[in-house]
């Protein structure tokens, strides 16, 4: 009973959704009050209705409701409680609900704590979340309902979880994820609303920031979630695999990095407007290409649960829709729009453009490594695979002149820089970081080259960071009026959230560099007692034992770890057998560290009672996400900043009327 | 040139000349890790003509011929033969198999042609799912029944 009700609420949903988008729309272009203030009420209600279908479906899986297909299909009755609750997004139907429900939680935000934006934009920035939400209760309701019912014949108990996704990064990371492609509706709705009303002016760029940035941390964290898991759950024991999938989030990242950029330059100096809203489309498009993707079956990947046609022709519509529609929205008005900064050739502008350039360079490379398996598929010209050895060539030769310009960019003033003055910084920060570097790198044993340029990089970023807050606060230090101390704190949080993302960036490529250069692994044959030596651990084998989980039987093998024969750790890796899906997993043994993982896997038995293991010792891995997380908490704090709180932003504004001059200070 | 139109030549100079090397570059790399797919009656008898030569670089996805799965009784080494309609090859890949690989199912292979009907691979993958068949595959398969991997094999009855 409780699916049909879910089902009604989705319809309802979807009813609400057309209400939204037309009320408020007209309202603003009719000047009409009445209907522009429907916009929140309806807003409300798109939330609650899909949140009510959620929690139907929800119930249906808690309860082992297996006459509702999706759940049938996606659950057991012995699955364990908590992955009932995690499984609702496991499968294709419900984490297209998940989505939706994350998109009417962003419009909800958007309607709740918008109340300094003028009513007229915000009914149509709702407008347009409703538009897209729309597009999505149609695909549920007519190509993938979850609360399709198998009657009368249903099965006496389901097929379960897909063993994969049987797992804590699981519960985290898919919501993680969908939160940051779906919060860039916002970014991209505020983009839509300024071109539809022609206006403009910088304060769109304001407005939409902290959403933005909001969305960026929350995708930031969902990509390094995806990678931890990889890396933990499928037993290779590899961070990144450039597959589909994982260019598919990683994409819409790369433009929305690019684009938290440009807002801040659109913000402060009025300048870049017209490329900032093109990057909040495409920012959005390509959130919707990756789900497109994955979802319609076209790429294969562990993420495509089902494929079917039908499902893939209504998204590829629904990305000609909406792409299509806002780019030539774009191109009808992009000529209107006027950046009236002037900057010269040497400043933080062109710095941050070139960064720009060089952000979106590595986004084509990733959509065309992605999509030409593809094309040159259906052109007729047989079935290719580009390997991962194309994407790790083409960033490194794109990481050098980009992480060159991320420590010259905050040197550096905005208008004019002189030149020289920028280039003793450079030279004291280039010699710092290659002493550093090399320094640092000369201690590991069979140092390479690559470790060099990564290591040299990671401490350019790291000591132009530092420079650049040091330059910050200097005058006010030297001047005897705060300490040190005291001006640190003067920092505005949005300065520090830069400064914390530059560092996560440091981290991760200092994780990155030290990881793929410095990475030992051993695929081995051990009997019993057998032990091999890597990087200086004793890894020995102690045996195999039986254990029965509560949907699954495992083999479980010990595996003991000595460094100059003191134990250092016992690992237990698993080979599980799952018997409702007949599948086999591995769960990996990890000893996590500050500066190394000791990684088992276990492989299969063979034929004399031996098992083949995988054995890795890979140095400095957690860097790679410790840093997306520092990253993230500078989205935090940058969103934190005074200037996008409600109240004062008001009266910013009218205090800019009066002296522009002062809003000139502030902000630059 | 007035100032600002000699600054905006620049910037559009600079902008013209990084994506002209940002293509190059591109190519090359593509050009060096593209693989092409073959099946193993590809590998024999040419795709539309084209016979691959000994020493390419290929992908090759087909189903493991049941009772060819051989090990060595020292090391990780191990063998087993590719079919699809007609055609074998021979695949020798050293390390760990997934976990889902199993005689009679259907596989992927990244690898260099050492001979006419034979592969060395460095990677070999199965997908996670019983009845996973490429998607390369099952399209140049259309027709051909499936055969499913026997429910007695030695894989899941001795393991578990």
């Amino acid at each position: 009973m409780l699916a049909e009700l879910g089902n009604f609420s989705l319809i309802m949903a979807l009813m609400v959704a057309i209400l939204l988008s037309v009320y408020p729309m007209w309202g603003a272009y009719k000047g009409h009050q009445k209907m522009m203030a429907m916009a929140k009420p309806l807003a409300i209600g798109m939330f609650l209705f899909t949140a009510f279908a959620y929690f139907c479906l929800t119930y249906a899986f808690v309860h082992d409701d297996f006459s509702v297909a999706y759940v049938a299909n996606t659950s057991n009755s012995t699955l364990p409680i908590y992955y009932k609750y995690t499984a609702v997004w496991g499968g294709h139907e419900g984490s297209f609900l998940l989505w939706t429900l994350i998109l009417c939680v962003w419009t909800l935000a958007v309607a709740l704590f918008s109340k300094a934006i003028p009513v007229k934009v915000l009914a149509r920035v709702l407008a347009i979340l409703g538009m897209v939400g729309i597009g999505f209760y149609l695909f549920m309701l007519l190509t993938s309902n979850p609360f399709d019912r198998l009657l009368p014949f249903y099965p006496i108990d389901g097929k379960d979880l897909n063993p994969l996704l049987q797992d804590f990064g699981m519960i985290i990371h898919p919501p993680m994820l969908y939160m940051g492609y779906v919060g860039f509706s916002v970014a991209f709705a505020f983009a839509i609303a300024a071109l539809i009303s022609g206006q403009l002016d910088s304060t769109w760029a304001r407005w939409s920031r902290p959403w933005t940035l909001a969305a960026w941390s929350f995708l930031t964290v969902g990509v390094a979630l995806g990678s931890w898991w990889a890396y933990y759950e499928l037993g290779w024991g590899g961070w990144w695999f450039w597959d589909p999938s994982e260019n598919a989030a990683f994409m819409p990242w790369i433009i929305g990095t690019a684009l938290v950029h440009s807002l801040a330059v659109t913000e402060k100096r009025k300048v870049f407007k017209s490329w900032t809203v093109f990057l909040a489309i495409a920012a959005f498009s390509l959130s919707l290409l990756g789900t497109f993707l994955i979802r319609s079956g076209v790429l294969v990947s562990v993420h495509s649960f089902a494929s079917d046609p039908s499902r893939g022709l209504f998204i590829l519509g629904l990305l000609v829709v909406i792409i299509g529609g806002s780019l030539f929205l774009y191109a009808l008005r992009a000529s209107q729009i006027k950046s009236n900064g002037r900057y010269g050739l040497v400043s933080r502008e062109v710095f941050l453009m070139g960064n720009n350039i060089f952000l979106t360079a590595a986004t084509l490379v990733v959509l065309l490594g992605t999509l030409l398996p593809l094309v040159h598929k259906e052109l007729g010209m047989g079935s290719i695979s580009i390997g991962a050895p194309f994407f790790d060539q083409m960033f490194t030769y794109l990481i050098v002149p980009f992480v060159l310009l991320l420590g010259v960019g905050p040197l550096s003033r905005w208008k004019n820089q002189s030149l020289q003055a920028l280039s003793k910084q450079i030279m004291i920060a280039l010699g710092l970081s290659l002493s550093a570097g090399l320094l640092v790198n000369a201690g590991f044993e069979q140092s390479t080259y690559m470790a060099d340029l990564g290591l040299v990089m990671s401490f350019w970023v790291i000591i132009t960071t530092v420079m650049e807050v040091r330059q910050r606060i200097e005058p006010q230090v030297t001047a005897g009026k705060y300490s040190i101390w005291q001006s640190l704190q003067k920092l505005t949080p949005s300065h520090w959230g830069m400064v914390l993302g530059h560092l996560g960036f440091a981290v991760t490529l200092i994780g990155i560099t030290l990881v793929s250069a410095y990475n030992t692994e051993r695929n081995v044959r051990m009997a019993e007692g057998d032990s091999v030596n890597l990087q200086g651990y004793e890894f020995v084998f102690k045996g195999i034992s039986q254990l029965q989980g509560p949907n699954y039987s495992a083999d479980v093998a010990h595996v003991d770890v000595y460094q100059n024969s003191q134990l250092v750790s016992t690992l237990k890796a698993e080979k599980r057998f799952y018997p409702v899906q007949r599948n086999v997993m591995t769960e990996a043994g990890i000893d996590s560290g500050f500066s190394r993982d000791l990684f088992v896997a276990l492989g299969e038995q063979l034929k004399n009672g031996d098992w083949s293991l995988r054995i890795y010792v890979k140095p400095f891995i957690n860097w790679i996400w410790a840093g997306a997380f520092i990253m993230a908490i500078g989205g935090v704090f940058s969103i934190s900043d005074k200037r996008y709180r409600m109240g004062s932003l008001a009266r910013n504004a009218s205090s800019a009327k009066e002296n522009p001059k002062n809003l000139m200070e502030q902000t630059s | 040139m007035n100032p600002r139109r000699q600054k905006r030549l620049m910037v559009v100079s600079a902008i013209v000349i990084v994506i002209a090397a940002a293509v190059g570059l591109m190519l090359y790399a593509l050009n060096q890790n593209i693989d092409l797919f073959y099946t193993p009656s590809e590998v024999i008898q040419g795709k539309e003509g084209n016979i691959p030569e000994v020493g390419q670089r290929l992908r090759i996805g087909g189903m493991v011929v049941e009772g060819t799965v051989k090990r060595d009784q020292e090391t990780l080494a191990v063998s087993f033969d590719l079919v699809d309609t007609g055609p074998i090859v021979t695949v020798s890949y050293q390390g760990i198999l997934p976990d889902l690989f199993r005689e009679g199912q259907g596989i992927v292979a990244t690898g260099i042609l050492t001979s006419p009907n034979h592969i060395d691979a460095h990677e070999v993958l199965a997908k996670h799912d019983e009845e996973y068949m490429p998607p390369e595959l099952a399209e140049k398969m259309k027709g051909i029944k499936h055969v499913k991997p026997s429910e007695s094999s030695d894989y899941e009855s001795g393991a578990y």
